[in-house]
Formats: structure tokens, sequence, C-alpha cells
């Protein structure tokens, strides 16, 4: 059993199975019923060399199997700019081979920069506290409308808008359904939440959270003026789910009045991958700190008197509460907090501000030119948008995206039959818009 | 290390006017934000910090240098497998080609991706003896929670007759956020049976999915009591949604009656779910879908070595035994040609070299459920799928055996100086009960400190549960008899220090960065942000 992460050499093995009393190691298996026990090979290939696995890789990866499209999707993942330096410091095996802090003493380097990561994530939301991450914006959104269930005395559902992401509200619904919370939809009216719905709703009592998206899902920026204090005077509590890149610009959760904020963080420079792994924030009032779920690190002093981190609040969480825990999350997503740490370091106060105005400038520069051509209405005329935006097609639509993917576009997404979503980052050139557009207008529909 | 940086926070190390970053400068500028109504921006801009690169480059840097990972030396933190994560699947991981690609592209443009999805799925499956996984949940204990939802919405369609196949079979997913209501019934299974030396995840994952949790008594070895078992089977086993286990269990102890206990839960109509956190042990040895667990969730970031990160990402696939693959959540990756079963558009499948339309996305399943925006942590898929090759059929059968000759023998060596409080034979860990002299007043706590300052990162400490002073030693399979030895070396130091010296143990670590924290004082005023320090 000669192999590269088997260090054990025979003699090695037959001393050890002496100290242990037993001729083989299948003996150690004494105690597991015959019925139980797995006496074949496992159906799997046979062991790679590095060299073969290299080029197993590297053949999934060649074009035909991975197009690298230019990509002009977002609908919840972005292709942002990350400095280098980001991705070669979280690898760094300090980092990435450790496991949660729970030994103070030789973890101050995750628990510090979560202390960092926690400050950072305040300050764009403009809320008072954050924890140490979650999964990703979805699963985030759905801890935030259990908090909110739990905090409420005497209600009756959650209102979630029809504006926040659909792969979003079916992670909340999945939770909800299972954790017995009913939840009422607010309906879009010309592709905002419905104020008037959502007032006739609130009126009614008995709302534990409005759940709302911002910049929403078609890239709108929604006027949330009124809403918290409608939602407070209910008792209840307001969720909003932002994305993190736009705050730079924005109006923050903090400044509408929400008491948590969530969303998905990949937008601050993390890869996206497929589409994770990408790192869930949550950030809330300081009154609900006890509500919150996940880790939390805090300031302390050690014997020597002196500043460390610390993970605390640690009888939230279900290692000591067990069944009674506000959640049932035992870890963060800790390197993707690392990554956005760092990002947001090189970045800083300017460099996020930059990038967000960038992509805003390029989504209107985008939207003007196709509007331009003629072939495209914008879905929701009158909207505000940031860096993403819809706009309909009469024609075909699958048949246009499928000739922009031949010439190596990613054109969007499509949320409906006539809709096309786009989105624009910093990375996308004046000279790709260009050709974008190009594509887009030459595109000649079949005959039927 | 730069003991004047260290300490700082990089907002402390922040100067106006710095830069760490390039953007490009020619772009069209017809459009600013400045469009936007004022009431939809911020008030102020957000105080992050202002450092040029190297500023940056050297604090993190310095962080990491007060971190301890398996790559800086031995790490027998008890049931959290901290395998050695090898370096070639971080290599495959970081492929632009992979690094690059949008969720949402078209499936003919992403084969490559969809593939290592759907053959780790397989592999998964053969390793675990069930018949198809999801591999949407990102980490154990959101594993945990979606395996129980895929159990509770089994018996909600189980329970409800009059269930239309045409309803079961929605092609898209809900529009609206009560169609999950309308598509259930409730069924009157709503408990959720638990051994109570599991970990606390398992009951809170219940709770969470909305699951009544009763407790199953252990017996003085730490393993089931088949008979409190069938005791609670006879007064409520109608309303058993489930029972949990975790084998080897919390203790590391195989649970000789499990095939009786998989039977007893099934007779009464509940199913079983397996927390594959101790998975390891069993590579090679046997399968949880041959115990008869229906359902299971896997660590890929302990079992399948993935980088524990500090915290995560990890990666929770779910399992589950034929007949419950309707209701594994969305999306799913699905082979074009599967229903056929055309072996010769499997082997084609494996070698990639087909350009055709091979893997899809599915978003059809009976129950609507869906735990993520898209497919999970697809980037700890790669390097699982990465390290299950490199190791092949013919390695991955001795994880287990390795794994668990390792723990045997640090029980043998160390039962002297350290309290066993159960005899025979352990699987993949060995839980301690503190020193075997009580009398020096040295605590675990104390003895895992003290390991710190020799450079080892501690065992799990007090827990299981069922012991006061539990120490609990996983080595995994990767660790050198070297290693080993000097490990046990320093545990007889340290015991023999407690006897000589114990104010040294007591007082430990004396070697780290820092001493021993006040978790009192960070909880009772709990800071948390860099703002809320400066008020303090």
């Amino acid at each position: 059993m000669q192999f590269k992460y088997f260090p054990h050499t025979e003699e090695d093995l037959q001393e050890m199975l002496r100290v242990c009393g037993v001729s083989s190691v299948h003996d150690l298996f004494a105690d597991v019923p015959e019925a139980a026990r797995f006496r074949r090979d496992y159906e799997l290939p046979q062991a790679l060399s590095e060299t073969d696995l290299r080029l197993f890789f590297e053949q999934l990866t060649h074009p035909l199997n991975a197009q690298q499209l230019i990509c002009f999707a977002g609908a919840g993942c972005y292709d942002h700019y990350a400095p280098s330096v980001v991705q070669n410091l979280i690898q760094r095996s300090e980092f990435l081979t450790s496991y949660t802090p729970y030994q103070a003493e030789i973890s101050q380097g995750t628990l510090h920069y979560i202390f960092e990561y926690q400050s950072m994530i305040a300050e764009l939301t403009g809320m008072e506290i954050s924890n140490a991450s979650l999964y990703d914006g979805a699963t985030a959104t759905a801890e935030a409308a259990m908090m909110a269930w739990s905090n409420a005395k005497k209600a009756t559902r959650v209102l979630v808008s029809e504006t926040v992401d659909p792969k979003v509200r079916r992670v909340v619904d999945t939770y909800a359904h299972f954790h017995g919370i009913p939840l009422q939809l607010i309906p879009a009216e010309n592709g905002v939440t419905s104020r008037a719905a959502l007032d006739k709703e609130l009126s009614e009592g008995g709302v534990a959270g409005v759940i709302l998206q911002q910049p929403n899902y078609f890239g709108i920026v929604e006027d949330f003026t009124g809403i918290a204090d409608a939602v407070h005077g209910q008792k209840g509590i307001l969720v909003i789910n932002a994305n993190p890149s736009d705050l730079a610009i924005l109006k923050t959760p903090g400044e509408w009045g929400a008491d948590v904020a969530v969303g998905e963080g990949q937008s601050l420079g993390i890869p996206m991958t497929f589409g994770g792994p990408g790192v869930g924030f949550m950030a809330c009032s300081e009154k609900l700190i006890r509500k919150m779920p996940g880790r939390i690190v805090g300031q302390t002093l050690d014997s020597r008197g002196q500043r460390c981190f610390v993970l605390t609040l640690q009888a939230r969480e279900q290692h000591i509460r067990r069944q009674k825990a506000t959640s049932n999350i035992c870890s963060n997503q800790s390197l993707m907090a690392l990554y956005v740490t760092i990002y947001l370091a090189v970045m800083g106060k300017e460099g996020l501000r930059e990038a967000a105005e960038m992509s805003y400038a390029g989504a209107h520069s985008l939207c003007d030119k196709l509007l331009a051509t003629g072939k495209f209405r914008l879905t929701y005329p009158d909207q505000p948008f940031f860096n993403e935006f819809c706009v309909d097609y009469d024609g075909d639509l699958d048949a246009l995206m499928a000739e922009a993917t031949e010439c190596g576009y990613l054109a969007g997404v499509k949320v409906g039959e006539k809709t096309l979503m786009l989105a624009v980052t910093e990375q996308r050139t004046p000279e790709e818009i260009e050709e974008l557009v190009e594509i887009l207008k030459e595109h000649k529909e079949a005959r039927a | 290390m730069n003991r004047t940086l260290y300490g700082n926070l990089i907002f402390e190390l922040s100067k106006k006017g710095r830069r760490g970053y390039s953007l490009p400068q020619d772009y069209d500028r017809t459009h600013s934000t400045a469009e936007l109504p004022e009431a939809l921006r911020r008030s102020e801009a957000a105080r992050l910090p202002e450092c040029d690169e190297l500023t940056v480059v050297r604090h993190y840097t310095n962080l990491s240098h007060n971190n301890f990972g398996v790559n800086d030396g031995f790490y027998p933190l008890g049931s959290c497998t901290m395998k050695y994560n090898p370096i070639i699947n971080e290599e495959i991981a970081a492929m632009k080609a992979f690094a690059g690609l949008h969720p949402l592209q078209p499936a003919e443009t992403c084969q490559g991706a969809l593939e290592v999805y759907y053959n780790l799925q397989q592999s998964l499956a053969e390793l675990a003896g069930l018949s198809e996984f999801t591999l949407n949940p990102c980490a154990g204990a959101h594993g945990e929670l979606t395996g129980l939802m895929v159990i509770r919405a089994y018996h909600e369609a189980m329970g409800n007759k009059k269930i239309r196949n045409e309803e079961m079979k929605k092609d898209e997913a809900p529009a609206s956020s009560n169609s999950l209501n309308s598509t259930f019934s409730n069924s009157q299974r709503t408990k959720v049976l638990i051994p109570d030396s599991a970990h606390g995840t398992n009951p809170a994952s219940a709770a969470v999915c909305g699951l009544e949790v009763v407790e199953v008594k252990s017996l003085q070895d730490g393993t089931v009591d088949v008979d409190h078992l069938r005791q609670l089977l006879d007064e409520m086993g109608d309303q058993v949604a489930a029972m949990m286990m975790t084998n080897p269990n919390t203790l590391g102890i195989f649970e000789p009656r499990v095939l009786e206990i998989t039977d007893m839960v099934h007779k009464a109509g509940g199913l079983m779910y397996y927390d594959g956190a101790n998975l390891n042990a069993l590579l090679g040895e046997c399968r949880p879908g041959d115990m008869g667990f229906d359902v299971m969730h896997i660590n890929l970031h302990k079992t399948f070595s993935t980088p524990h990160g500090g915290g995560g990402p990890g990666s929770g696939p779910v399992g589950v035994r034929k007949g419950l693959e309707q209701f594994l959540p969305t999306p799913r990756v699905v082979m074009e040609n599967e229903k056929i079963g055309n072996e010769e558009n499997k082997k084609d499948a494996a070698s990639a070299s087909s350009n055709s339309l091979i893997f899809t996305i599915s978003h059809s399943q009976s129950a609507p459920l869906s735990v993520g925006s898209f497919f999970g942590n697809f980037g700890v898929m790669l390097k699982a799928y990465a390290y299950i090759l490199s190791l092949g059929h013919e390695n991955v059968k001795h994880v287990g055996p390795l794994a668990t000759l390792n723990a045997n023998y640090i029980k043998e060596r160390l039962r002297d100086d350290y309290l066993l409080p159960i005899e025979g034979l352990c699987k993949h860990e060995v839980v301690f009960d503190g020193l075997v002299d009580k009398s020096t007043g040295v605590t675990t706590m104390d003895v895992a400190k003290r390991l710190l300052d020799y450079g080892y990162h501690a065992p799990t400490i007090y827990f299981p549960l069922l012991f006061h002073e539990s120490l609990m030693i996983e080595p995994t399979e990767n660790e050198s008899k070297e290693t080993i030895d000097a490990f046990i070396d320093v545990m007889h130091t340290i015991a023999a220090e407690a006897k000589s010296d114990p104010e040294l143990v007591k007082t430990a670590p004396h070697n780290t960065p820092i001493g021993r924290v006040d978790d009192v004082l960070a909880a009772k005023h709990p800071i948390t942000t860099y703002w809320k320090s400066l008020e303090a």
C-alpha cells in the first residue's frame, strides 16, 4: 500500500499492529457485524499519477468543455476584478489548512481577520454588528427569515417581495416550509415591490418580518422610504438583501432602517467558480445580537494584557444549546470571508467606489447602445438601475443568446420569455460592450 | 514576525490618500451614479481602509504567522478529520477555466464542470452504498438539514394519498412563496430520534427542520441503548420521521447493533439518517448504505481532504437510497442518456472526449426543495474529485484501516497516563477522560493548552459530553509513525509535568503569540467591530 499520502512502511505497520495486539488492520474491524462489511473493491477508476491527473483536468478545461465566455450575466453571480494579491494571500497554508479557531492562542490570524471582516461588513451595510459569515446569500436570507420568526411574539407570517431573486426565494420557501413559517409574497409592480400590497399586508398586522432586495433581482434600485417605520410599527423586523459591491454608492440597509442586512459577498472579488464557494453575510442591529445565527468574533484581552480576539457569544450556538440554538450552522465560510477582507483592504474606500462607478457607467452605456439598435426596449423604463438591467426582445431570444455564445459572449440571463437581463462590471471594456451590441444588432432572425 | 505590525488592525494601518489597486481609466463616462436620486445614495463613504499594496500583503502575511494549520504540524483534532490537503488539488481548483465559469452559462459550454459534478456524485454513491447524491449543500450542518428536509418531504408525500402525479412533476420551480405549502400535506411523523451522545448539530438541524428531538439513551460504553430505542418506538413509532446516527459514534466506537437498529426504525416506518462526520474510519471496510441507512451527508472537507479554510468553505453532499431520489433538492446535474442506461455513453462521458451535450441541469423534481442559489461549493468539489482520482480504488480502501490503526496505536500507548473510559477497539479516533492522576488538579483544558507550547494543535476537548474531561484524538491516515510517536512522547511529558510542576501546565500556553484569553470579558461586553472598539 505504498502511496504518497500514506507514510507507513511495512516495518512501521508491523510494529503498530503489535502494539495494538492484532495481526492485520482488518482485525481492527472485528466489532463490525459481518453483514455490514464491505468485501469487494470499489467501482472507481484506478489511481492517477499527478501527471495523469493534470492531463485529465486539462482535458476537462479544454475550451470545448469549459468555454470562457465574456460575461454579461449576473443574476446573483458577477465577474468582478480581483487584485492578484487576494488569491495569493488566501492560499497561505496557515489560513487554508487550519480549522475553526477554537484554540484562540494559535488562531489569532483567523480571529483577527474575521474581526476585520465583521467591521467592514458592518460599515458597508451601515449596521452595528456582523457575524463571521454564512454559507451564501440565499441561506443567509433564509436564516434572517427564521430570525424574524423567532423574534416575533404573535406573528402570523413573514412577507417576501417578489422582486427578491427567485433563487433566493426558493431557498427561503424551503426553509420556511419545514421550519413552519407561513410566507406571504408581496407582488411586484413595474419591477418594484408593490407599496400598495405591502402597506395592505402590514395594516392587517401579524407581520414578523419583511424581506426586500436592493438592487432588486431586476437590477432596479428600489426606494424603501417609510417601509422600516411601517414594519417596526408592527413590531416586525426589516430584512434587506443587498449587493455589497454596490453599497459603496447606494444607501445602506442601515440608512433604510433595516434590522438585518444579508446578501451574497461574491461580488466582492470572489471568482465565479460555477457559483461557489461564495460567502453569505449577515449584519444586524445590536439589539438582535443574541438572536443572530453563526459565529461571532469579539475583542478581549489575554492573560498578558494584550488585545486579542476570540469566538464569543457561543451560548447561542448548537454545540451548547443543541435544539434550542439560534441556528444549526456550526462554521462560517471563513476563507471566503478572508477573500472579502483582503479584497476590501486592497480596494479600500476609493477602489470599491471606483469599481462600482465603472460598473454603473458600463451598464448604462450598454443600455443606451442596445436601445439605440431599435431591437430592444427597457422592460422597466422609468426605474433607476445600477449595473444590471432588463430589456425585452421581440424575436427568438434563445437564438439570439445562442449566437452571442458562439461569438464567445454570455449575453446575459433569460428571465422571461422575451426578457434578457444583462450585467456589467468594471471588467467589461468599452470594446467588449461595443462588440456585444454589434452581435446582438446584426443577429438575423431565422425564418419560421 | 514583525511584532509592531502584529496587533494592528488593517484600519489602524490606513492613511488617507493611499491606494492598493489600479483600475482602467478609459471607460465611457457618459453616465455616473450622481444620476441616481440622492435619496438612493449613501450619505457618507464607507470607512474602508486606505492602504498601499505592500502594507496589505505584509499585514495578512504576518497574520498568517499567528495561525496553525495542518501544514504547520500535527493536528489531532477529534471528529474534524484534519488530514493532509494535497497541494495538487489546490492547483486544479484554481484553474482559470473553472474559476471563470458563470453558473448560468449554457450547459453545452461547461460540460467539463458538469462532468466533474456528475462523476463526483456517482463516486460518492459507490463509496456510500447509496443511489444518488446532491452536492448542493455547503457544509456538514447544511447537509444534515438538507437530508432531514428530504426525509420530511418523503413522509409528506407518503402521507398525502391525494397527491396527484401532475402536481408532483412541476417542471418549473415555484413562482409563488406558498407553492411548497400547497404541494405537501402535513405528515404526523414529526419526531426524530437522536442518541444523547450526538454532536449538537444533529438536534439543532432537526429543530431548524421543524422536527421534535427525542433523545435515545446511551449505555455505559457510549453505544445506543437498544432497549430504550425499542421502548421509544413502541411508544411513538408512528410519529418517528427518522433516527439520526453517527457511526462510528462520537466516541469513536462502532455501533455493534447497527443492523438491528436500522431494522427496528424501518419497521416502525421511519428512515435512518447517517451523519457522515466519522465516515473516514469506514472507507474500505463498510458502507452506510449496507448498514441500512437511507439518507446521509458526507463532509468533503473531512473524508475527502479538502482544506477546512479556518472554518469553511466546506461541502456537505447528501446521498439517498433508491426510491428517494425525487426528493433531492434542485438544481440537479444529470446525464442525458441516463434513463436508457447506456454503458457506452457513460464511458464516453468519462473520457470527456465528446462535444455532444451529455450532462444537463435539471430543475424537475417532485418536491421543489432548494438549499442554495446555484450548485453548492463547486471549488471544493474539484478538490474532492481530484483526491478520489489520485487515490483510485486501490488506495481509497486503505484510508479507514490506516486511520483506525493510528488511533488504536495512540490509545494503547497513552492509556498508562490518560484515562481510557471505554475498553476495546476504537475506530479513527480515541477518547480519553483526562489524566489518570486527577490529584494534581490539571484539567483537560490545561493539557490542551500545554500541547500548544510543544507545537501541536490540541485535540478536541470537552466533547463528547459523556465524560467530564473528554480529550478526543483523531490522527488520520496521513501521519507517520515518527510524528505519532513524538506526539505520544509529548503527551507523556505533559503528564509528568502535571505531577512535578502543575502550575506550569495550568498556566500554559507560554510560547504562543498570546496567552489564555478572557472569554468572559468578550461575552460580557461584546466588542465585535473596530468601530465599537473605538468607543470602548
